[in-house]
């Protein structure tokens, strides 16, 4: 199929990007969007120019590093899936692909596709964790969870943190990342001992970063590979309001 | 640990803190919606009936105000944060936006809140104008006292709504404040964290069924003095 790609390019994290065009032909429709941009790069560098930088790595819908945000919509128009699943035959011959970075404050452009995510890393940092040891397996049945809990902390545990619901927000907000993360660690009774502090600093630490505020219009949970719902950005907005009365009060 | 007073304005400046009160607030409003226009709907009961109701709310000035000041701090805090947040979200982008913009699932409401809230406001102080302060009508004069020597609201309401300019622009605004529900009610519930698996598809209908029911018991009013089937 022949295609024809407009491409953000941006040299560097200081420069002026801009929009270029490209021809993307004689691709085959079993590739997949990145492998048609790995062809488009082949040409570019045999002609001698800079080939497009973007995110891979594992290239099966796990790892979370490929981006992209495809006709408007981070990971494509297709649902549950990331960009390196998306393949060629979902398009069809002569259409225009707009490829654009994710796009959000804090999320940087590095290089033309490629943005810094680090902000999610710190977020982590800042309270994505327990402190119970978990060194070695203890029995399995030493501390009971509830299947319903367990169940319900997996689809949180989904999240591969790609950014997508970010990118996808009118307002780039992460809190549908951010829920994900307080959801999975405080469904179970190991998470339970930092859980107040967890909501609350995992909060601060995306607010400092620049995201911006959830508006309840879930472009993020449409988006997301792992079809995290919204409904644990409400768990995150009452925990975090329990949090802070018992902190005033406290 | 953080005193009390520091708690309280992190918790403002934090982006939930601020969608807490905006849902909050947002609630409060609508209660006060309904309360009004359960009011409002006694003009149907007739001029002493609705003259009577209007008396009684003065009769408690203390009570009155309460609930003016309430309805005040609802409506400013509401407002405040609102504009704060939208100025947040559009700089959470960043400098470059995206050259190709697309929607999955946003409603149109929910992508203009803001503008059908900026028309309330007008609406709002427009209407205080109007009945509230009686700003360039007649309606605190002698020939709006009623044979019992109440504020004749009756008479008030239907040479206010004959005007056939103040009736479009009230249904136009309800129409907007009803627009603004559809997305705002089921909002607050998300907000306030109270949803859940079987519940949301029944908030949602609800918010739908508060922003129907305003519309269609507060535009019956103009609607029907304009047709003439509400009269003196
Ligand atoms: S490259 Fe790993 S999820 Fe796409």
């Amino acid at each position: 199929m022949n295609l024809t790609l407009k491409v953000w390019r941006q040299g560097g994290p200081n420069h002026k990007g801009k929009i270029e065009t490209y021809p993307a032909e004689d691709i085959p429709e079993e590739a997949s969007f990145l492998e048609m941009l790995d062809i488009v790069n082949e040409r570019i560098i045999t002609d001698g120019g800079e080939p497009i930088a973007f995110d891979h790595d594992c290239r099966e819908g796990i790892c979370g590093a490929c981006s992209l945000t495809i006709n408007g919509v981070p990971h494509g128009r297709e649902s549950a899936i990331t960009t390196c699943q998306l393949h060629m035959r979902k398009f069809r011959d002569g259409d225009t692909i707009w490829v654009e970075p994710f796009r959000a404050r804090a999320f940087p452009v590095l290089r033309d596709l490629v943005v810094d995510r680090s902000a999610f890393d710190r977020i982590i940092e800042a309270g994505g964790y327990i402190s119970a040891r978990t060194g070695s397996a203890v029995d399995a049945n030493a501390t009971p969870v509830p299947k319903a809990d367990a169940d319900e902390a997996f689809e949180a545990a989904a999240c591969i943190g790609c950014g997508a619901c970010v990118a996808a927000c009118k307002n780039a907000s992460a809190m549908l990342f951010v829920s994900a993360k307080v959801k999975h660690l405080g469904n179970f009774p190991q998470g339970q001992p930092e859980a107040k502090r967890r909501v609350l600093a995992m909060v601060r630490q995306m607010d400092e970063e620049g995201f911006g505020n959830c508006t309840n219009q879930y472009e993020c949970e449409a988006v997301c590979p792992k079809e995290i719902t919204a409904e644990f950005i409400a768990d995150l907005n009452r925990g975090y309001a329990k949090a802070s009365l018992e902190e005033t009060l406290g | 640990m953080p005193s009390a007073a520091s708690s309280i304005v992190s918790f403002y400046r934090s982006s939930i803190g601020k969608k807490l009160v905006v849902a909050i607030t947002g609630l409060g409003l609508v209660a006060f919606l309904f309360g009004h226009m359960a009011g409002n709907l006694k003009v149907y009961a007739g001029p002493d009936k609705i003259n009577s109701y209007a008396a009684w709310l003065h009769s408690m000035p203390a009570l009155l105000w309460a609930a003016r000041l309430g309805l005040l701090a609802c409506f400013f805090g509401h407002i405040v944060t609102t504009v704060l947040l939208v100025k947040q979200n559009r700089a959470a982008r960043g400098e470059v936006g995206y050259a190709y913009n697309a929607t999955v699932q946003a409603s149109r409401a929910s992508r203009t809140m803001i503008w059908s809230g900026i028309i309330i406001l007008c609406f709002v102080i427009y209407h205080l104008m109007h009945y509230t302060m009686c700003i360039g009508n007649e309606y605190e004069s002698a020939s709006y006292i009623d044979a019992a020597g109440r504020h004749d609201v009756y008479k008030m309401l239907v040479d206010g709504f004959s005007w056939f300019p103040a009736s479009a622009f009230y249904i136009v605004s309800m129409a907007l404040l009803c627009w603004h529900l559809s997305h705002g009610f089921a909002s607050c519930f998300q907000t306030l964290g109270l949803r859940g698996e079987r519940s949301w598809p029944l908030i949602k209908a609800a918010g739908y069924g508060v922003a129907a029911v305003i519309f269609i018991g507060n535009c019956s009013i103009p609607i029907s003095i304009m047709a003439g089937w509400v009269s003196y």
